[in-house]
């Protein structure tokens, strides 16, 4: 396989991988956001302590987080073709790629909101905040960092997810590898996807790890 | 200005009943500052939050300015509009501040303010104003790491000042400050009294702090107020364990052939000859073994330890004298009587 020959399939490939990635990330972070929230908000203790939604909640999460990827997928062919109209291409893996992601960075956003100090909280409800005040105000913006790390966790691990999704037809660069590097032997092209990978999932890192560094000195900005 | 009466709380813990709060019942005027000291895990730090019904308590009533917070704070452990609406106007600082790290100083300052519902222009101009009150208005734009500590906690009285408060409620404020910085941070708590008439409901284990600021005070132990009145009559309390641990004279060293007396000067006595006439009038060598002399408020308070001659049955007519002349007397290490 010549570079020209290679060129078009690995643009196509690369954004489709994109695209796959980036509408499960959007609702990753629709869905994991609050339910990570929930998650500590309804533990003992806390403004909204209530044991049962507070273990169904944890439950959910914690089905999700332990089946692979692979078998969530093909689990899931029914549901996505009910939501999509198809079970294959890059839309229809945004399906499972989502419903993958929700419950690992609910989990993620569950450390990150429970290291806020309590002391915070409680100086908030002290002068008249709500529950929602102390989401807001205190919660959210106070664990923005890690909050950005955890992200920046998903979008790597959603890139490794949407190549397995190629092994299921979801198209995108995983497709390419499996269907010319690997069932055809074209080592280069394999390479070439490797390659493309590693500087998209690097780009990714660096980027949060670049937002978490400007939150964290802006703390220390004197103004 | 605050009325508790009959306060409980129980908590459970590893299927163990633990009583916080043993019935303590507590009244601070308008406009006093009011101390209330203890050991670490006497209770204080759930008699304080209570006031605001952070905590809930399990039996009692609080009331600040004429309301009863245990009524609007009602059944489980959500905040209603009323109970919001009501800590808004209850000031409170903290230990460790508890300033948001993401926020400038005047962000912190204006966080109240936005639960107010205040406009933009409004909330920086109080905040400003209020910083500027606690001498910090040229740190308005810096983060609380950037602040010494004894700056935080000024950020966090401004910050706690924002909803104009009747009352202030100081969580330990000064236990994680420096003497220094302490000191300052009182001297702070003081003008803000005497400025906004603010009411001070204070507890701390640092006897200095009731010393430097508490026009009264409280001695908590295992969830009981053991001692309670204002500090001048206190100190003219014989056997008074809160006077003895404001000024303390030490132990005395009692012997069969001498009698050992504490005397605690207030008021009008304070400036009279007392030891002088004493060694005259009954003809007495009085030794001087220790003395202590203590601004309280506005008051001076002196305290002395003496030794007369011989054991105290002999020495009854001279300390009848002490006792006339307007001193309180006390034998340490006896009963007090």
């Amino acid at each position: 396989m010549t570079w020209d020959e290679m060129r078009p399939l690995l643009e196509q490939g690369t954004i489709d991988t994109l695209y796959m990635v980036g509408w499960a990330t959007l609702y990753a972070l629709i869905g994991g956001l609050p339910l990570g929230v929930l998650l500590v908000l309804t533990d003992r203790g806390r403004p909204l302590a209530n044991v049962v939604v507070n273990r169904v909640i944890g439950v959910i999460v914690n089905i999700g987080r332990s089946l692979p990827f692979i078998i969530l997928m093909v689990a899931l062919i029914p549901f996505t073709r009910f939501v999509v109209g198809t079970a294959v291409g890059p839309t229809a893996a945004v399906v499972p790629l989502a419903i993958g992601a929700i419950p690992f960075f609910a989990r993620l956003v569950e450390t990150a909101v429970r290291e806020v100090d309590l002391g915070l909280v409680e100086a908030v409800q002290a002068m008249g905040g709500s529950t929602w005040t102390v989401v807001l105000k205190v919660l959210l913006p106070q664990a923005l960092p890690s909050l950005v790390a955890g992200l920046t966790t998903t979008v790597i691990a959603l890139i490794g997810y949407s190549a397995m999704a190629g092994a299921a037809g979801g198209g995108g660069l995983g497709t390419l590898a499996l269907t010319y590097g690997y069932q055809r032997f074209e080592n280069g092209f394999m390479l070439a996807t490797v390659v493309v990978l590693i500087v998209i999932v690097t780009a990714v890192q660096l980027l949060g790890d670049g937002i978490v560094r400007l939150l964290h000195r802006r703390e220390r900005s004197t103004g | 200005m605050i009325t508790i009466s009959d306060l409980t709380k129980v908590y459970r813990a590893r299927g163990r009943d633990v009583t916080a709060l043993d019935g303590v019942s507590l009244h601070v005027e308008p406009g006093e500052v009011h101390g209330v000291i203890g050991r670490s895990g006497a209770g204080k730090s759930t008699l304080i939050r209570c006031v605001n019904q952070l905590e809930r308590p399990t039996s009692g009533t609080v009331t600040v300015e004429g309301r009863d917070l245990t009524a609007l704070a009602g059944k489980g452990n959500r905040a209603g509009r009323p109970l919001r609406r009501a800590r808004g106007g209850i000031g409170m600082i903290f230990q460790h501040f508890n300033l948001l790290s993401s926020r400038t100083a005047q962000g912190n300052v204006e966080l109240p303010l936005e639960i107010q519902g205040l406009g933009r222009r409004e909330r920086a101009r109080k905040a400003l104003e209020l910083l500027d009150l606690v001498g910090l208005a040229d740190r308005a734009r810096a983060h609380p790491a950037q602040l010494s500590g004894g700056q935080k906690q000024r950020v966090g009285i401004a910050r706690a000042l924002a909803g104009d408060p009747k009352v202030l409620l100081s969580d330990e404020a000064t236990s994680a400050l420096d003497p220094e910085t302490t000191g300052s941070v009182l001297r702070l708590l003081r003008d803000l009294n005497r400025q906004l008439g603010l009411t001070v409901l204070l507890i701390t284990h640092e006897m200095d702090v009731v010393k430097t600021v508490c026009d009264s005070a409280s001695l908590m132990e295992d969830g009981r107020l053991t001692e309670s009145g204002r500090v001048d009559d206190l100190l003219a309390t014989p056997g008074s364990r809160l006077a003895h641990a404001l000024f303390p004279l030490g132990a005395a060293d009692r012997g069969p052939d001498r009698t050992v007396v504490d005397l605690t000067f207030h008021g009008e006595a304070a400036g009279a000859p007392v030891i002088s006439r004493l060694a005259r009038v009954h003809g007495l060598d009085v030794s001087i073994v220790g003395a202590t002399v203590e601004t309280v408020g506005t008051r001076q308070i002196g305290r002395m330890r003496i030794e007369l001659p011989g054991p105290a049955e002999k020495n009854a007519a001279p300390l009848a004298f002490l006792r006339d002349q307007g001193l309180t007397v006390e034998l340490p290490g006896e009963e007090p009587r």
